[in-house]
């Protein structure tokens, strides 16, 4: 029995990279949104310009589920080499729509889907001679065709192709008269709409539709960022693009045209964090983006910035590791590698934003947390968030808002008389004052280095000193739990003994799965935990539960063993539920894992069977 | 003598110069390094130097790696601030700082090991991109911290102070800096003070990448027969190309040399220098013949010393990415933050 379903399915696009798809896979799903109906697409890229399989997956979800979901509905198979595949991945009662223009064999085929040939080939090939135009113009001509199967809005594509091609006339008419190609052969030629089908809805409101790379760079943007430093690293790149795109727009001056920012594409990750450190001890806001293997580039200087006390944001795009890995793949995986970045003892500020919108924020208040705490911060975003649109609340941001440059003493403080010692805790939080370079003529300079020093920044290799000055940082990270943003707590309906933790992109496929388990009667709390050092919540959340699963998309459990090591808390309370394969994490997923550790916890102790 | 505090008093006539400081005021503390070592002597030329140019020290952001040489800015300038940062790394952290405020003097301060070896690639880039500094690398041809290994600036066939000879072919960092675009390139001895002076003054007045290879010897590891960076060796294989004389700012300045013996070179940014030619055939002008004739001279064993290239029009890293005027750390949210207007309206353009 075909799949029938209104709003509510998942399209798969099966293509070559290279082919030019990205952009009409994009418009399908904007029209979708135009619509009203909510949408989550996801590209699944390999690490290649051209010629290997690419998909791009649109969750189609009126309930607003924007968590992958897995499995595919309609699949539309434009890539002879990975047909088998892709049909083989197709629901029972699925769809598939391929070029009909070659007669396949019938054992290329399943009998438990319905089969829709369309011959995008030939009607290209009748209708353009330029090769290339064949190629661009047959995606335009199956968005045609899947308009006229899932009864789409044509007038919304027709809209989105319009504000695309704004002023290129020309354009416009031939993209137009392609997506007609297609969507009327369907309709002259075979029945339609098929079971799958859209229809007018008011569920989108006054979301946005953004990749979390362009928001966290708009969030560097108001943040007060001046200088970014990058070396171009898949999945991270993007972001410093974006950043250069966001200033040349917003932060060139009207008058002069002269830039209030400074892009560095430097000659590696090294580089990179150095320019973020030395412009950050100056005083300016910078930062980094970058991915696992530069992170690991990044350590030494990471240990440096610890030590010495200098501000600096670092966005971390996270990929599949180690090594390469899987560079076009999502995970979260470097949370050991950043919260403890470099040798010796240290431990690093980390936020956890789960999309877009969130990234904006974060973008913006790790300026804040780093110049307050003076001190690196991480802001961990992944492939899953970064580099795919994502359907998210508006970005917001107070006018009365103020930068907070944290303890900075300047010239009238340090002319007055005030004590100036550069690693002296005045306060009793363990953040000490500084100075910017070149603040005063004869008081408030200092030496910044890595080597250990007394509180007033002199050399020292005493051992009480430098004791002295590592039990301050631990103070200024105990400074820092109140100062990060705090977890989410939402507790079930019902009174439970299991909670569950987790963090980041895992966000919508967790609110998803909770509601299919509730719907299997199992109840869970939960918290989502949005930046290491952890606040008191967290513990006290662990305190109140029996057992806790924490969701993580990496194989060593890494929050698990942060959690543990931070909190003091006993491993075997912490049930770990991982997904690594470099796919999102989807509700199914975590349903069916969770659902199978709580069935197994149910089972009747055998002392009590037995009494 | 590094345990002796250093005192404060000085001579009651001890010359002034135009913000009626003295030399004490370009001090810092006392150099833990060996007696006799040449990289004092820099230190003394950096001081001499800041002095004459009446630089406020305070202007000035001093930044060097990890190394012998790399401790030295905290011998000079005590009321700049310092930055000791990582190995190799001085260029990139000094690159950071001078985009965030464009207004102060940058001193970079690396050896050989630093710049040469571990932080070639970062040496490298800081000039392609013409950050405007002085970069100064005190060259003696040897890890003095760690003992005696040779950098890679060591001749080859030069023999260390355990007699082991080295095989591998030096890095000319001057041959280097020129092939890389350094818009000022130098090079000097650390025991000759008279010629090192007016060429880190023109290297500060210089706007770009300022390059100054100093040849420094170690006295503890590299100063003995066999050594070609031994103060002996330099001494005898030394070929002056020509003396600055003096330096000035912008003020009109008379020269009383026989015509066609001083040359007057004008920088972009106003300054003049006033040049000796000890070799007529020299010209500071041409890049591709200073990188002739300075591996020329390498292939006969001699050490090409003075001012060997500098670029009259040469442009900075702020021009290139058209930052504006203030610094950037002096901008607040005034400046920086487009407001909420602007992302409603970037919100609207998302849907």
């Amino acid at each position: 029995m075909p799949i029938q379903s209104v709003n509510d399915f998942v399209v798969r696009f099966a293509n070559v990279n290279g082919s030019g798809s990205a952009s009409a896979n994009e418009l399908f799903a904007r029209a979708v949104l135009r619509m009203g109906v909510p949408v989550a697409p996801r590209n699944i890229f390999p690490s290649n310009i051209q010629g290997l399989p690419t998909w791009y997956e649109v969750r189609i979800s009126q309930a607003g589920y924007l968590g992958a979901r897995g499995g595919t509905d309609l699949m539309v198979a434009m890539n002879p080499q990975t047909w088998d595949k892709d049909v083989a991945g197709i629901e029972p009662g699925g769809y598939l729509l391929y070029d009909s223009t070659k007669p396949m064999p019938k054992s290329k085929f399943r009998d438990d889907i319905t089969v829709i040939g369309v011959p995008l080939t030939a009607i290209c090939n009748r209708e353009y001679s330029d090769p290339r135009q064949r190629q661009l113009f047959k995606n335009i001509i199956y968005v045609g065709a899947l308009s006229a199967l899932l009864d789409m809005d044509v007038g919304e594509i027709e809209k989105l192709i319009a504000e695309q091609y704004k002023g290129k006339e020309k354009l416009f008419d031939a993209n137009k008269h392609a997506l007609h190609l297609g969507r009327d052969w369907v309709m002259m030629n075979m029945e339609h709409p098929i079971g799958l089908r859209l229809q007018r809805a008011n569920a989108v409101g006054d979301r946005i539709f953004i990749e979390g790379n362009s928001a966290a760079a708009l969030g560097a943007v108001y943040g007060g960022a001046t200088v970014c430093a990058w070396y171009p690293i898949t999945p991270s790149s993007s972001l410093a693009e974006a950043f250069t795109r966001h200033c040349n727009r917003l932060r060139v001056d009207a008058a002069n045209k002269q830039n209030k920012f400074a892009i560095v594409q430097a000659e590696d990750e090294l580089a990179s964090i150095g320019i973020v450190i030395g412009a950050s001890w100056n005083g300016a806001r910078a930062f980094t983006a970058t991915s696992g293997p530069g992170i690991s580039l990044m350590q030494e200087f990471l240990g440096l910035a610890y030590f010495a006390e200098i501000p600096a944001v670092v966005f971390d795009v996270q990929r599949a590791g180690p090594s390469t890995g899987m560079p076009t793949r999502t995970q979260q995986t470097d949370i050991i590698s950043c919260a403890y970045a470099s040798h010796g003892d240290t431990k690093h500020v980390l936020l956890f934003p789960e999309d877009p919108a969130e990234t904006f924020d974060f973008g913006a208040i790790a300026f804040d947390l780093a110049d307050r705490l003076q001190t690196p911060v991480f802001v961990m975003m992944d492939l899953d968030i970064g580099m795919n649109h994502r359907l998210c609340r508006p970005l917001n941001w107070d006018d009365s808002r103020k930068y907070d440059r944290g303890k900075v003493m300047a010239a009238v403080a340090l002319e007055a008389g005030k004590d100036f010692g550069r690693y002296l805790d005045v306060d009793g939080d363990g953040i000490p004052y500084r100075t910017y370079p070149g603040t005063h003529p004869t008081k408030g300079s200092f030496f910044t280095r890595g080597t250990s020093r007394d509180r007033y920044a002199r050399y020292t290799e005493e051992g009480p000193a430098y004791a002295d000055n590592m039990q301050r940082l631990l103070r200024k990270f105990e400074t820092a739990k109140d100062l990060v943003p705090r977890p989410i707590q939402a507790n079930a309906e019902k009174p439970t003994k299991y909670g569950v933790i987790y963090f980041g992109s895992t966000s919508p496929a967790m609110d998803e799965a909770i509601e299919m388990l509730e719907a299997s009667g199992q109840y869970l709390d939960r918290l989502r935990v949005r930046a290491f050092p952890f606040h008191s919540s967290v513990t006290s959340f662990i305190a109140e539960h029996d057992f806790i699963f924490v969701i993580e998309q990496n194989r060593d459990a890494q929050l698990r063993s942060l959690i543990v090591n931070e909190c003091g808390i006993d491993p075997v309370r912490l049930v770990p539920i991982l997904h690594y394969d470099g796919t999102p994490i989807t509700a199914r997923f975590i349903a069916r894992a969770i659902g199978e550790h709580l069935d197994a916890l149910k089972i009747t102790p055998l002392r009590k069977v037995v009494s | 003598m590094t345990y002796v505090v250093k005192p404060k008093f000085h001579h009651p006539e001890l010359p002034k110069n135009k913000l009626g400081y003295t030399h004490r005021d370009y001090e810092g503390k006392i150099s833990t390094l060996c007696a006799g070592c040449g990289h004092d002597s820099i230190t003394a030329s950096i001081i001499e130097a800041c002095f004459e140019l009446s630089i406020e020290p305070h202007r000035v952001a001093k930044i060097s790696g990890i190394g012998c040489s790399s401790k030295t800015p905290d011998y000079f300038l005590g009321n700049s601030h310092g930055f000791n940062s990582v190995h190799g790394r001085m260029p990139s952290v000094l690159t950071g700082a001078n985009l965030a405020n464009r207004d102060l003097i940058y001193l970079g301060v690396s050896g050989d090991g630093d710049s040469a070896s571990i932080g070639l690639g970062q040496f490298a880039h800081a000039m392609r991109r013409g950050v405007n500094m002085v970069y100064i690398v005190e060259n003696n041809g040897v890890y003095g911290l760690t003992k005696g290994q040779f950098s890679a600036t060591a001749d080859r066939g030069s023999k260390s102070k355990r007699g082991v000879t080295n095989t591998d072919s030096a890095i000319d960092m001057v041959g280097i800096a020129l092939q890389l675009g350094a818009s000022f390139v130098a090079r000097s001895f650390s025991g000759d003070k008279k010629q090192l002076v007016p060429i880190v003054k023109a290297a500060i007045e210089h706007r770009g990448a300022a390059f100054i290879d100093v040849i420094s010897p170690c006295v503890a590891f590299n100063n003995h027969a066999g050594s070609t960076k031994s103060f002996d060796y330099v001494r005898e294989h030394n070929e002056a190309v020509n003396f600055l004389d003096f330096m000035t700012g912008r003020a009109p300045i008379h020269v009383d040399y026989a015509p066609g013996t001083v040359e007057m070179v004008e920088q972009h940014d106003g300054t003049t220098l006033a040049l000796r030619k000890l070799n007529a055939e020299y010209d500071v002008h041409d890049r591709l013949a200073a990188m002739n004739f300075i591996a020329h001279h390498a292939s006969q064993g001699q050490i090409v010393t003075g001012l060997l290239y500098v670029e009259q029009d040469a442009s900075d890293l702020h021009g290139h990415l058209n930052t504006v005027d203030a610094p950037l750390n002096a901008l607040g949210e005034k400046e920086l933050c487009p407001g909420s207007a602007a992302l409603d309206k970037i919100n609207a353009s998302l849907r």
